[in-house]
């Protein structure tokens, strides 16, 4: 890893994102949870709607949590790169968690995660053989993570939601950002490249 | 003009559309067409595995609801649609209007890149899995 990237994970800026991390979730969950009267009705139509969306969403952050485990349980990544791996999946923890109170709040089942073995099998684990190729995947999922965040927020009935899945893509593409640094990767040259 | 002719001339337009419909889809750009999928449809889907949507590759000419192993919104397993150029530009461009029912909340809202993505799976279809 260059030293210039590897400033976007020394250890101050670490501590930086345990405290903006914390910080994210409790606003997420202020967000999600606070009895929004809204989210609290019986499920119709619109809701069963958004609770399709909130699922496929759960289930993409199941995804990113078994990513990071894969990535963390490898053995590819240096201290700095791994501490910094396993705060991002405590970001996903906090994303599913939101989600899937909400889904309940909404009437819905949260998805439940498959076996890590599938998520290893679906995202060939066994390709992965340095921790660029970790970083690589990670990098990856964040940008199609931030993508879909932003692609179905005109899809949802629920404009309290709508921001909600704003709000995941912001911290998707925080991550990207950084994981892209690492990996030495120029930023986008071009102004609104996510979702586009 | 009789209702035969008129039936006769209708069917004509209707092959003519279609036949321009399927050779504008082959001019698109499949190699852009990938970057798209990589970036828009890559979070949830893979050719050759179920992620958090089904697997694409052999998409084209395929049942709706058909992969094994994977498990559909009622409303897509019940609709009796085959994947074919323009069924997917109408599930793309907006999924629950063509389905009522389904799970997926994503929009292709231009009809470019709809086409640039059905040429790169209809062309990734037709080469066999890694």
């Amino acid at each position: 890893m260059r030293e210039d990237h590897a400033v976007v994970i020394a250890p101050a800026r670490r501590a930086l994102f345990v405290r903006s991390g914390a910080l994210a979730l409790s606003a997420t969950a202020i967000a999600l949870l606070s009895g929004n009267d809204s989210l609290a009705q019986g499920m119709g139509g619109n809701a069963a709607q958004d609770v399709n969306i909130l699922n496929v969403a759960l289930g993409l952050e199941h995804e990113a949590i078994a990513a990071y485990q894969l990535g963390a349980t490898s053995g590819l990544l240096e201290k700095a790169v791994l501490d910094t791996a396993v705060q991002f999946q405590s970001h996903h923890k906090g994303h599913r968690d939101a989600l899937a109170s909400t889904i309940r709040k909404l009437g819905g089942e949260p998805v439940a995660a498959k076996p890590d073995s599938e998520y290893a099998r679906a995202l060939r684990a066994d390709t992965l053989k340095s921790q660029a190729d970790v970083l690589a995947l990670a990098t990856k999922l964040e940008l199609g993570a931030a993508n879909a965040y932003i692609g179905v927020i005109p899809s949802f009935k629920d404009p309290a939601l709508a921001k909600v899945a704003a709000r995941l893509a912001a911290d998707e593409t925080m991550h990207w950002t950084v994981l892209s640094a690492a990996l030495g990767q120029p930023l986008p040259m071009a102004a609104l490249t996510f979702g586009a | 003009m009789s209702a035969d002719a008129a039936g006769a001339t209708m069917r004509r337009l209707v092959a003519i559309a279609c036949a321009a419909a399927a050779t504008a889809a082959h001019a698109a750009d499949a190699g852009r067409g990938a970057e798209l999928y990589a970036s828009r449809c890559g979070a949830c889907h893979s050719l050759d595995a179920n992620r958090v949507g089904p697997l694409h590759r052999g998409v084209f000419g395929r049942k709706a609801g058909s992969v094994p192993d994977y498990a559909y919104s009622p409303a897509l397993e019940r609709s009796g649609v085959t994947w074919n150029t323009a069924t997917l530009d109408r599930w793309l461009a907006d999924p629950e209007a063509f389905l009522p029912g389904q799970r997926m909340g994503y929009r292709l809202d231009d009809a470019g890149e709809r086409a640039e993505v059905i040429e790169y799976l209809r062309q990734a279809s037709a080469v066999a899995a890694r």
